[in-house]
């Protein structure tokens, strides 16, 4: 074994730890092993939030990007931005409501906005349709890890396996208790890790930033900039608006904020959030100064820079502490997954199926789910394939398209009706579908359009869609009532 | 760590202002990030000047989101002054 496997050993094995210390004193029911009985503090809540913003996305995806395709990383630190800025106004209100009713996942929330049962179960299968590649996108910084690690001792597929039966074992036991401890670990690593690297590398190998931005712009001109075509201002500015829409429509960020003891947690937090997450800015300098240490890596290869200036530049202890780091950053947001997945299928599928469940056996169920869709995530991950940033954006165009039936529900009486509200998903995803599928891009559908179009995120197109058919939906299931004797128009009662 | 019992007396809808009470202008800082940091971006998408040692464009990207964590600070502050006025105001109310 080598110096460095042994401290990501000992790193899972702490993970473990916490998890199993965290369920201490708690009945494990559903409402504890998914919102931790609605009693998490600031901090405990600030912990989950962002730790899951610092995924392994951030760790190996965004030192992926800065090396591989340069300025278009940086819309990854715009996006949280503006998200944490719409948290402020969003999470509130959310959570007001989910309190007064008990909700437990995000899922819950439409059916009691919209009074549709339907509606719960489509928002289900799209999170959790759009949670696997988010998953698989953790498993493959995990095989990364471990693999690179251990000098390829062990395959990427051995610890992607390893990886997952450890996942499963912490969530199984404490829910989401023990990723709140887990990432309170995380955070103070991956802080640390990433601020030193991200500095010691520059100055190591250039003498400072700036000689190494320099640097980059002397031999590949054009990096530190967006191009005119292509990921142009145009493509950035699309991508960061959808992105930060969807961020809190993420249905384990959406019910993390269930989590909370009162609302003022989230408007502290969002003031410090976008602080918080500069430090991906260190992970970006650590992109760039691999990108002239250790050329040659294309494509999905790039997520392995961060690794392999690290292995170059480090001696393996320092290397399995940047390990454990990296680890832990695939733990708790893959934990928080996990909960969340086997929540809404027990919670909004399972329990739509079968109307008599018992309270035991949903809850039982949720926990017996983890597995199930650890194993589908595993298959994934194994098949290959995408560069992990690609994963992050086909998630994240599924669950956007959730956003505008979210946002119109948020009044007293939601605007759409649930037949809109459902369409308008639908239409939503299919484009979706139907665009990652075909590889479609706004330029290949409107050959015409000027490049500004063009290059748009095509994701605006299914917003676009998802939009209009929630809107004339509405409209025309309000006519048809309209038309129908008063009496049999009154809205279902919805006790408060 | 405890779970705190559900108090029913503390419910939110006591908690808080009524819907007619008027949305303050200033939460339209809020906004500012968004503008400045998107708006901006088509004309900040150069590599001189260098600022504190990043390429302009990063260094736009960075400042803006320090900028956001103030208007958001701002906000906050603002937003904790004015609950705490509306409690004394109802407090001052006879029940």
């Amino acid at each position: 074994m080598t110096p460095a496997l042994g401290v990501l050993v000992a790193a899972f094995a702490v993970a473990i730890g916490l998890g199993v210390w965290a369920r201490r004193g708690h009945t494990m029911s559903l409402e504890q092993w998914s919102v931790g009985g609605r009693g998490f503090g600031a901090i405990f809540v600030f912990l989950l939030m962002a730790g899951e913003i610092y995924t392994t996305f951030t760790f190996l995806g965004g030192s992926g990007w800065a090396y591989g395709k340069g300025a278009p990383a940086f819309y990854i630190i715009c996006y949280g931005a503006i998200a944490y800025s719409v948290s402020y106004f969003l999470l509130p209100v959310v959570w007001r409501y989910a309190r007064e009713r008990m909700l437990v996942s995000q899922a819950d929330f439409f059916v009691a906005k919209y009074d549709s049962r339907a509606l719960g179960v489509l928002v289900a299968l799209v999170s959790v349709a759009a949670l696997v590649p988010y998953l698989v996108l953790q498993l493959k910084g995990l095989g990364i890890i471990v693999s690179e690690a251990s000098d390829g001792r062990i395959s990427q597929a051995a610890a992607v396996w390893a990886g997952s039966a450890a996942l499963v074992t912490n969530v199984v036991i404490s829910g989401v208790r023990g990723s709140a401890w887990t990432a309170a670990l995380k955070d103070v690593m991956i802080l640390g890790v990433a601020v030193a690297i991200g500095l010691y590398l520059p100055w190591h190998y250039f003498g400072g930033l700036q000689p190494m931005f320099e640097a980059i712009e002397r031999t590949k001109p054009g990096t530190l900039t967006l191009p005119a075509a292509g990921m142009s201002p145009a493509w950035f500015v699309s991508t960061v608006i959808l992105t930060a829409l969807g961020f809190y429509m993420w249905p384990h960020y959406f019910a993390g904020s269930y989590t909370a003891k009162d609302e003022s947690v989230f408007r502290k937090n969002a003031v410090f959030l976008p602080l918080y997450q500069l430090v991906i800015l260190f992970v970006f300098f650590v992109g760039f100064a691999a990108s002239l240490v250790v050329p040659g890596l294309v494509g999905a290869d790039a997520d392995l820079s961060l690794f392999r200036i690290a292995k170059q530049t480090f001696g393996p202890w320092t290397v399995g502490m940047i390990g454990a780091a990296g680890l832990l950053t695939a733990l708790v947001p893959g934990s928080m997954i996990l909960v969340t997945a086997g929540t809404i299928l027990a919670q909004n599928v399972y329990r739509v199926l079968v109307p008599g469940a018992s309270e035991r056996s949903v809850s039982l169920l949720a926990r017996a789910l983890v597995p199930v869709v650890t194993l589908l995530a595993v298959a994934f991950t194994l098949r290959g394939g995408e560069a992990i940033v690609v994963l992050l954006l086909v998630g994240y165009s599924l669950v956007t398209q959730l956003f505008p039936a979210c946002v119109v529900s948020l009044g007293r009486r939601p605007w759409a009706s649930a037949a809109g509200a459902f369409a308008g998903i639908l239409a939503g995803e299919l484009t979706v579908l139907y665009v990652t599928v075909s590889g479609a891009s706004v330029a290949k559908l409107v050959p015409a359009a000027p490049q500004l179009v063009k290059d748009l995120n095509v994701g605006v197109v299914a917003l676009i869609v998802n939009v209009a058919v929630l809107a004339l939906v509405t409209l025309a299931t309000r006519r048809a009532a309209d038309r129908m004797p008063a009496g049999a128009v009154a809205p279902a009662s919805r006790s408060a | 760590m405890t779970v705190p019992a559900r108090d029913p007396a503390r419910s939110d809808t006591t908690r808080h202002p009524p819907p007619a009470t008027r949305r303050p202008l200033y939460r339209w800082l809020a906004l500012l990030p968004a503008i400045g940091l998107l708006g901006g971006v088509p004309f900040a998408n150069r590599v001189h000047p260098y600022v504190l040692g990043l390429p302009f464009l990063l260094f736009w990207i960075v400042a803006w989101v320090v900028a956001t964590s103030a208007l958001l600070g701002v906000v906050y502050l603002l937003d904790r002054a004015r609950d705490a006025a509306e409690r004394r105001a109802s407090q001052e109310r006879p029940a």
